[in-house]
């Protein structure tokens, strides 16, 4: 196990370095740092003066790939590349675009407390009411209960989530005024905050989740070992609770894992719409800027997070079901 | 005599959509000479869900090909002009803003509530010596009326009984029409199939077909004979018609569901089969792109590549005569990176179904008899895979729809200046915040999103079933199943 966890971490990095070299394509290449420096400055009297004051000031004023004017390795090394993708593996992630904007990396890590704070309850809510629910249809398969449920989840899975937020916050906080509209205060009184856009982000994928989560507690209702366990005159409750809910727990690893990025990226649309300061509303804060370093850094935490989150599921895998051996 | 023809603009995404249209088209012929294919198609609309938001989809995929043909008037000849020189309008328009064009001419001052006479706004007027605040009347809603206030609720009535009235004649057309060709079908008489139809007989569900039809017919009856004299779903901040606005997010919502799944296609395709034919460093090159494409958070790395694009128009505004060719190419351009960055899923899941295809007999036999790895991908891999890339097109549909909106309120989406849902929802957002509240842009927003989405999902749920039948095994089944559909579940 040692040495699988060993090899997916090299593959993660070399990963890592793909994403790495996608990113300083799309954000050096396409556009070059001119380009940047004139839509940042903005106005008409752009002077190349500014333009070079302004890289200077944020690292951007040396060749892409290859400096021809140095000899040896300088040649690779002292080029905006490879600064850019070595501060990026030691997770350093210099400041921001912006002018007034200081460094990214304690800001990251501070917004990444409160993103936390919204998904991770949020996370844990979400697999336990989809589980639940599908759950609940499977037992009363067959039946009205069931019909109408799954009509229900379509219906649910066809509403966007926006329209779930501006509802909810319409209802809540306007109509019956159960809950502040928008804001955040640390401590406890966060919870205030954060009940009502994590009851609405669980409403808003509880139609999806759960109807796969019926599927895929249905796939394994269907096999021999059920059969055999009913045979056994086992009642319906152990069947589904012992047998078919441990049977059906990888592919729910699985699809509940890959939110788990998520759990410390936070949730782009939410954390706007409720003005809680995560890193989900500073990706939108930093698109509306064109604050490029910021999204560009925000692009590798994010992979750096999702790989770490896979080789998570892989060790889960043996913890949910022991004939899983990595090797 | 100069001619008054207006010119005619392609725009890049009504030629993707014409094309994709006639492929569709052409599709269809190849279904009708397939008995399998045919079959399968059969079994999607077997289902009433399936059939009946095939209907609704078939509407809304006429406005999306109306509203796809832009043209740009001619303006009329200026006397300093040189002979035979015609100017054009800078406005394009489509073919739907010409058939809504009394629409587009109604515009008001500012918002106004739905089947309104009366504005949103308020002036102070000073009456027999007393200001008070009074709504002025509206510049086209119900401007007809002379006495609004006693003949507003009839006039209201009038309209809606004759738009039940014409609907209602509409639909019974089409069922006459639809009796008439199933009774030559099937060498009956015509009240017989009527009578057979109305008992759900036959595995087709006509009944519940026409149901719909019904449904349809009498609300748009309804909403033509409003729409000439009221503003049906009021007006927007800028005194622009709600229905208009939302006529027209269908389309752009069209467009993105379906040209982003159809780019992400080519490559899916291509790298999925070859993966899992080729196996070796092609699989390991192969699955090393797309992981490291998959790997990226979705979200940021298209807000990532459309704000790369956003730089790249700014730096060169003169490449478009209009703005919206401009918004237009940006759309294309979306649906491109949604396609570019979408592909990973798909590829995934055609590689192992290709490894599996791999070992069967038959492609072991055509590679004994010497048929090249190309010609056995095309001939014997790609049309078994071919159901796969169906489902995955219809169900990724409307999960793009959605994501349009999330995408235009984080502020990566479709041009501002386009009408999309995303769009109506993000103003929306600061409507339900004014007082009085101004719902009504988001109840249409929310009825036609919703209605379209749902449409999509159930039909794609249908086309799944018909073409995986693994799926059939988890559709919901009441206790009480009557007699017709009794018959079609021998899953």
């Amino acid at each position: 196990m040692f040495s699988y966890l060993v090899r997916r971490c090299v593959y993660g990095a070399l990963i890592l370095l793909g994403v790495n070299l996608l990113t300083f394509f799309l954000f050096f290449t396409v556009n070059t740092p001119d380009d940047m420096a004139r839509l940042n400055i903005g106005g008409k009297h752009i002077t190349q003066d500014l333009i070079d004051k302004w890289k200077l000031e944020r690292g951007y004023d040396k060749p892409l790939y290859l400096n021809d004017a140095k000899q040896g390795t300088e040649r690779i090394t002292d080029t905006i590349f490879w600064e850019r993708s070595v501060s990026l593996f030691e997770l350093k992630f210099g400041r921001s675009d912006a002018e007034s904007a200081g460094d990214i990396g304690p800001e990251v890590a501070r917004r990444m407390g409160v993103s936390v704070r919204l998904a991770l309850p949020l996370f844990v809510l979400q697999v336990i009411a989809s589980t639940a629910f599908a759950l609940l249809l499977v037992m009363f398969r067959h039946t009205r209960l069931d019909f109408w449920g799954v009509v229900t989840c379509v219906l649910m899975l066809s509403i966007s989530s926006l329209i779930y937020i501006i509802v909810g916050q319409f209802t809540f906080s306007r109509l019956l005024r159960v809950a502040p509209i928008s804001g955040y205060e640390p401590g406890w009184d966060v919870v205030k905050f954060l009940a009502l856009p994590i009851a609405l982000s669980l409403l808003a994928r509880l139609g999806t989740e759960a109807r796969l989560y019926r599927a895929m507690f249905l796939e394994e209702i269907g096999k021999d070992y059920v059969r055999t366990a009913r045979a056994k005159g086992l009642s319906e409750t152990v069947v589904l609770f012992r047998h078919v809910l441990r049977n059906a727990l990888l592919p729910i690893v699985t699809s509940a894992g890959s939110y788990l990025p998520y759990v410390f990226l936070g949730s782009l649309v939410f954390e706007s719409f409720f003005a809680l300061p995560g890193l989900g509303a500073y990706v939108i804060d930093a698109i509306t800027k064109q604050d490029f370093a910021v999204v560009r850094t925000m692009v590798f935490v994010g992979s750096l997070l999702y790989i770490a989150t896979f080789v998570l599921i892989d060790v889960a895998y043996t913890w949910v079901d022991p004939r899983v051996r990595l090797g | 005599m100069i001619s008054m023809m207006p010119k005619f603009v392609l725009l890049w995404t009504d030629a993707t959509t014409w094309a994709l249209i006639l492929c569709v088209l052409a599709y269809a012929v190849a279904v009708s000479r397939s008995p399998n294919l045919k079959a399968s198609w059969r079994k999607v609309f077997r289902e009433a869900p399936a059939l009946c938001s095939s209907l609704i989809l078939g509407l809304c995929l006429l406005i999306t090909a109306t509203d796809s043909v832009h043209y740009r008037n001619a303006l009329p000849h200026v006397p300093g002009m040189p002979a035979g020189a015609v100017a054009y309008d800078s406005v394009t328009r489509s073919g739907l803003d010409w058939l809504l064009s009394g629409l587009i001419d109604s515009r008001e001052d500012t918002y106004s509530r739905p089947l309104d006479y009366l504005s949103y706004r308020r002036d102070t007027v000073s009456i027999n010596g007393q200001l008070q605040r009074v709504s002025p009347r509206l510049k086209h809603g119900g401007a007809h009326l002379s006495d609004p206030e006693h003949q507003w609720a009839a006039d209201l009535t009038s309209r809606v009984g004759t738009g039940l009235a014409l609907g209602l004649l509409l639909a019974v057309a089409c069922a006459a029409a639809l009796f008439a060709a199933l009774a030559r079908a099937r060498e009956a008489r015509f009240l017989d199939t009527a009578a057979s139809v109305w008992r759900k007989e036959g595995d087709i569900p006509w009944r519940a077909g026409l149901w719909t039809l019904v449904a349809m017919a009498m609300l748009i009856g309804v909403v033509l004979s409003l729409m000439g004299a009221y503003h049906v779903f009021g007006t927007d901040t800028t005194g622009n018609d709600v229905l208009y606005q939302s006529l027209k997010c269908i389309r752009t919502a069209f467009v993105i569901g379906s040209l982003s799944t159809i780019a992400t296609l080519p490559l899916a395709v291509v790298l999925g089969i070859m993966a899992g034919y080729f196996r070796g460093w092609v699989d390991e090159l192969i699955q090393y792109f797309y992981t490291v494409l998959s790997s990226v958070p979705n979200i940021l790395l298209i807000a990532a590549c459309v704000l790369m694009m956003q730089v790249f128009l700014d730096k060169h505004p003169d490449l478009f005569e209009t703005g919206v060719e401009r918004s237009d190419v940006k759309l294309a351009l979306l649906c491109a990176v949604l396609g570019l960055t979408g592909w990973p899923s798909l590829c995934r899941l055609l590689r192992a179904e290709t490894m599996k295809l791999r070992e069967l007999d038959y492609v072991q036999a055509a590679n004994a008899f010497g048929v090249s790895s190309s010609r056995i991908m095309v001939r014997h891999i790609f049309p078994n895979v071919a159901h796969l890339m169906l489902i995955v097109t219809v169900l990724d549909f409307s999960s793009l729809i959605l994501y349009e909106a999330v995408l235009s309120y984080v502020g990566v989406g479709v041009d501002p200046s386009m009408n999309s849902f995303g769009g109506m929802l993000n103003l929306a957002r600061k409507e339900m915040s004014l007082d009085p509240v101004v719902w009504w842009s988001f109840c249409a927003a929310f009825g036609f999103m919703v209605t379209v989405v749902l449409a999509v999902n159930l039909f794609a749920d249908g086309v799944r079933d018909a073409f995986d039948p693994r799926a059939r095994a988890f559709r919901p089944r009441l206790p009480i199943s009557r007699k017709p559909v009794a018959s079609n579940q021998e899953a």
